[in-house]
C-alpha cells in the first residue's frame, strides 16, 4: 500500500459470461442467462480488493473467469501468468488420497526447475510461513482441522509464488475464532510477500478489516466501488444500505 | 410476574458409546427455559452446542449415546421417559430446525405434504383442515403465494425460502419451545436477517421459547436475552446477552467477541 | 475427526481364509505329494487314506495335488482377468468420465452393449473366436470384464473432478493425464479395490464354469472347474472327488468376498 509506483496487476474490461441453462429445454431458442453484465475493474499491485455480493450475484463466476476456468466474452489483461484460489470449503480442496506433503510439493514439481531437496526445504519453508509445523508434511487432509486445512490451502496456492491471489470466501466456513486467525494469516502474507489479493465474501465485516477497497456486486452487475471507508459511509446505493444493515452495522 | 418454566435441564452429560473407548462431549449442562424466552447458545465446532441440543431434542440415540442426568419438560424426564410419551412431545411440544436446509428437507416430498407431517402425527385433523392450516402457516413465515410453494418441490425453492418452510414445519403444531440449531448460517446476510426478524416474531406472536444455537456473538447479540457459552463440553460462561458483552468474565469469551471482526470508523 | 472405528471382523476372518488360499497355492507351486498328472491304475478311486489325503481320481491321479495346482492354474486364469479387467477399465472409465461429453456417450453405449450379455456368454463368443486354451480363456475373460470396472471407474471420476482441488492442480498448470491419473486415481482406490475383490470371485467362478463346460482350461492341465466337471460322472462312486474342489472354490470366494465387503467398509 506504501509502494511508490503501483502497477496494474489486472486488468478487467467489458467481461459478459453466459451459461446454456439446461432446465429451459432445447425447443426454447434463447435460454442463456446472462451471468456477468459488462464488468470492468482494475486492481494495483499489492492491493487487497474485496469482492461482496448475494449468493446468485455471480462473484464466484467472475473468479472463476479471471482463472481461467471458464469461457468469456471481453478482456482480461493480467501483468503476470497463474493466478491461484483460495476456496471457500477446505475439506473440498485438497486431495484426501496424498499427503500434505505432496499436495504442497505438487506445484513445484509442475512449474519445474527445482530438485527434490530443494523442493522439500520450500515446502518445510511455506509450512513455517503459514504458522504450522513441519510434521504436517507428513500427514493426510483428515487429520486435520479446518483451520489448518485452510492454512495448507494457502500454502499450496502461495507455492508458485503468485502475484495475484483470490479467495473465495476463505472464512466462511471456521469458527469465529478461526476466522480471525486466519484473517491474520492473509494480512501477513500481504505484508511479506506483497501479492495482490482479491478478497471474495459476503461478510461486510471481514471485508471492512481486510480490505482497501470493495465492490459490491448485484445480479452480475457491479452497483458500487471504492475505498472501504467511503462505501461504508457514504454510499450511494440503496443496495449497500441493504447490506450494511442486515448486516447490523451502524453507517451514521 | 414469573413466566412459566418449561424446560429444566439438569447435570446433562452425553458420552459416546459408539466405539471401544466411550468418550465424553458434554459435561454438567445445565439450562433454563422460561415461556417466551430466547436463549443463545453459543461456541465453536465441537464445543458440544448441538450435542446438547440434540439431547434436549430427544435425537441422540440411546443406546450409542449415553446420557446422565435430567431435561424436564414440565414435569416429563425427556431421558428416562417411554419413547411413545417422547414421541408424543417430540414434533408437538419441541420443534426443531437445523442449519441446511438443502438435506433438511426431503427432496421427493412435496412442500405442503413435509410441513403438515406433524399435524398428520399428532392429530386427527381432517385433510382440508391440514391443508388450510399449512396454507396459514406457509402465510405466517411471510411466504408469498403460499398456495403455489404448497404443491412445490424442495429444490425449486430458494436457500431462504427453504428455512421458512423448515420453520413452518416445525412450528405448524403450536410447539412451546423451537431448537434452533445454527438456523441462518448456510444463508447469505440479507437472508439470515430476515429469518432473525422472523424468529422474534414468532417468538413474540406465540410466546414460543427459543433455544438458539449458533457460534455467531452478533447475531445472538441481536436475537437472545441470554446466552450461555460453551467450550470443550463445558458451560464457560452464562447471562444477560448485554453483561456478557459488556463485561465478559472468562478468557473464552473475550477471545470470541474479540474475533467478531469490527467496523468502526477509521477516521471520523 | 475422531476416529471411531468398529473391530471390522470380515477383514480379520477374510484375510485369513484368503491367506490360507494362497499359501496352498503357493505351496503347489513348487511341492505337491504327487505328480498332478501321473495316472496309476492300482490307485483308481483309492479313498481318503494316509497316502492319499483327499483319495484319487478316475485314472488314480492324487486328488491334492491335483486340487494344489488346479487352485493354482484357476487364480491365476482369475488374476489375469482382473487385471485385463482392471487395466482397460481404468482407461476407459477414467477417459469417458473425466472428459464427458460425446466421447463418453459413444463408449458408454458401447460399453452397455457388452454390459447386456452375461459375461460368460461374450467369453463364449470370444472363445469360439480365439480358440479353447488357458490364455485364450483369460484373454476372453478380461474382455467381458472391462465394462463393469469402467463403469465404477467412471462414476467415481465424475464425482470427484469437480472438486476444488482439481481445480486447484488445473490452475497450477497440471495437464489432462497428471490430473487423471496422478490426482484423481488414487482417490478411487478403495472403491476399486472392493470392484477388483468382487471381479476376482466372478472370475473365478467363470472360470470354473467354462472348464466345467469344457471349453476353458484344456486336460491334463488341472483346474478346479476341469476337476469339478470330471467328477460329476463319478458323484455316487466317489463324492469326495467332487467335494474337496468344491470346497475350495467356495472358500476362495468367501474369502475375497468378505474382503472386498471389509475394504468397503474402511472406506
Amino acid at each position: 500500500m506504501m509502494m511508490p509506483e503501483k502497477e496494474e496487476i489486472l486488468t478487467v474490461n467489458a467481461v459478459n459470461v453466459f451459461y446454456k441453462d439446461s432446465r429451459k429445454g432445447i425447443l426454447k431458442k434463447n435460454n442463456q442467462v446472462h451471468i456477468l453484465k459488462d464488468i470492468s475493474f482494475s486492481m494495483k499491485e499489492g492491493e487487497i480488493l474485496g469482492l461482496v455480493g448475494e449468493s446468485g450475484s455471480g462473484k464466484s463466476t467472475l473468479a472463476k473467469a479471471i482463472l481461467g476456468l471458464i469461457p468469456y466474452e471481453g478482456e482480461i489483461k493480467q501483468s503476470s501468468s497463474f493466478p491461484q484460489m483460495v476456496f471457500q470449503d477446505p475439506y473440498g480442496s485438497l486431495n484426501p488420497a496424498k499427503k500434505i506433503g505432496w499436495s504442497l510439493e505438487e506445484p513445484l514439481k509442475l512449474r519445474g526447475g527445482m530438485d527434490a531437496p530443494q523442493r522439500k526445504q520450500r515446502v518445510q519453508q511455506m509450512l513455517e510461513m503459514v504458522g504450522l509445523d513441519e510434521k504436517f508434511a507428513e500427514r493426510y487432509p483428515n487429520q486435520l482441522s479446518g483451520g489448518q486445512r485452510q492454512r495448507i490451502c494457502i500454502a499450496v496456492a502461495l507455492m508458485q509464488e503468485p502475484k495475484l491471489l483470490i479467495a473465495d470466501e476463505p472464512v466462511s466456513a471456521l469458527d469465529v475464532t478461526i476466522q480471525a486467525q486466519i484473517l491474520e494469516l492473509f494480512e501477513k502474507i500481504h505484508r511479506e510477500m506483497g501479492l495482490s489479493i482479491l478478497f471474495i465474501s459476503h461478510d461486510l465485516r471481514v471485508v471492512y478489516q481486510m480490505c482497501d477497497r470493495v465492490m459490491i456486486m448485484k445480479d452480475g452487475q457491479i452497483v458500487e466501488s471504492g475505498l472501504v471507508e467511503e462505501v461504508y459511509f457514504h454510499h450511494q446505493s440503496n443496495y449497500t444500505e441493504r447490506l450494511l444493515k442486515a448486516a447490523g452495522i451502524e453507517t451514521n | 410476574m414469573e413466566k412459566e418454566l418449561l424446560l429444566q435441564v439438569k447435570n446433562l452429560n452425553i458420552e459416546f458409546h459408539d466405539h471401544l473407548i466411550p468418550e465424553t462431549v458434554v459435561y454438567d449442562f445445565d439450562l433454563e427455559l422460561r415461556e417466551g424466552e430466547i436463549v443463545g447458545l453459543v461456541g465453536e465446532s465441537g464445543s458440544g452446542k448441538s450435542m446438547s441440543a440434540l439431547a434436549i431434542a430427544g435425537l441422540l440415540s440411546r443406546r450409542d449415546m449415553k446420557k446422565r442426568g435430567q431435561i424436564l419438560f414440565h414435569d416429563t424426564d425427556l431421558l428416562s421417559c417411554g419413547r411413545d410419551v417422547l414421541r408424543k412431545i417430540q414434533g408437538n411440544e419441541i420443534g426443531i430446525i437445523f442449519q441446511e436446509p438443502m438435506t433438511s428437507l426431503n427432496p421427493v416430498r412435496k412442500i405442503g405434504w413435509q410441513v403438515e407431517e406433524s399435524l398428520r402425527i399428532h392429530t386427527d385433523l381432517s385433510r382440508t383442515e391440514r391443508y388450510q392450516r399449512a396454507i396459514e402457516m406457509l402465510k405466517s413465515v411471510e411466504l408469498e403465494d403460499a398456495e403455489r410453494i404448497y404443491h412445490q418441490y424442495p429444490h425449486e425453492l430458494s436457500g431462504g425460502m427453504r428455512q421458512r418452510v423448515m420453520i413452518a414445519a416445525a412450528m405448524i403444531c403450536n410447539p412451546r419451545i423451537l431448537i434452533a440449531d445454527e438456523p441462518t448460517t448456510a444463508l447469505d446476510v440479507t437472508i439470515q436477517a430476515q429469518i432473525v426478524e422472523l424468529l422474534k416474531r414468532m417468538n413474540k406472536e406465540k410466546q414460543t421459547a427459543i433455544l438458539f444455537i449458533s457460534h455467531d456473538l452478533s447475531l445472538v447479540k441481536q436475537l437472545c436475552e441470554r446466552v450461555i457459552v460453551m467450550q470443550g463440553g463445558y458451560v464457560v460462561e452464562t447471562g444477560a446477552v448485554q453483561e456478557i458483552f459488556d463485561a465478559p468474565k472468562e478468557d473464552y469469551t473475550r477471545k470470541l467477541i474479540a474475533a467478531i471482526p469490527k467496523v468502526v470508523r477509521k477516521n471520523a | 475427526m475422531k476416529d471411531r472405528k468398529k473391530k471390522n471382523y470380515n477383514l480379520i476372518v477374510g484375510g485369513t481364509i484368503t491367506g490360507m488360499t494362497l499359501l496352498f497355492v503357493l505351496i503347489g507351486m513348487f511341492y505337491t505329494p504327487y505328480d498332478p498328472n501321473v495316472m496309476d491304475a492300482s490307485a483308481k478311486f483309492a479313498g481318503i487314506s494316509a497316502k492319499h489325503l483327499m483319495g484319487c481320481d478316475n485314472f488314480g491321479r492324487d486328488i491334492l495335488s491335483r486340487v494344489m495346482k488346479g487352485a493354482g492354474t484357476t487364480l491365476g486364469v482369475a488374476a489375469g482377468t482382473v487385471l485385463i479387467g482392471t487395466f482397460f477399465g481404468v482407461i476407459v472409465g477414467a477417459v469417458t468420465g473425466y472428459f464427458g461429453g460425446i466421447l463418453d456417450e459413444i463408449l458408454m453405449r458401447i460399453n452397455d452393449a457388452v454390459f447386456a450379455f452375461p459375461s460368460i456368454l461374450l467369453a463364449l463368443v470370444f472363445i469360439s473366436l480365439l480358440g479353447s486354451g488357458t490364455y485364450q480363456v483369460v484373454i476372453a475373460l478380461g474382455i467381458a470384464f472391462i465394462p463393469s470396472f469402467a463403469r465404477i471407474v467412471r462414476s467415481e471420476f465424475i464425482k470427484y473432478k469437480n472438486m476444488d482441488y482439481i481445480k486447484n492442480a488445473r490452475l497450477q498448470g497440471a495437464g489432462h493425464l497428471r490430473i487423471m491419473f496422478v490426482h484423481i486415481l488414487p482417490n478411487t482406490f478403495t472403491v476399486l479395490l472392493s470392484a477388483i475383490m468382487i471381479g476376482f470371485n466372478n472370475a473365478v467362478l467363470a472360470e470354473a464354469g467354462m472348464s466345467f463346460l469344457g471349453i476353458g482350461v484344456q486336460p491334463p492341465q488341472a483346474s478346479l472347474g476341469r476337476m469339478l466337471s470330471e467328477a460329476q460322472s463319478y458323484l455316487m462312486r466317489a463324492p469326495f472327488y467332487a467335494i474337496f474342489p468344491g470346497v475350495t472354490i467356495v472358500l476362495m470366494v468367501l474369502g475375497f468376498s468378505l474382503l472386498g465387503d471389509a475394504l468397503k467398509r474402511e472406506e
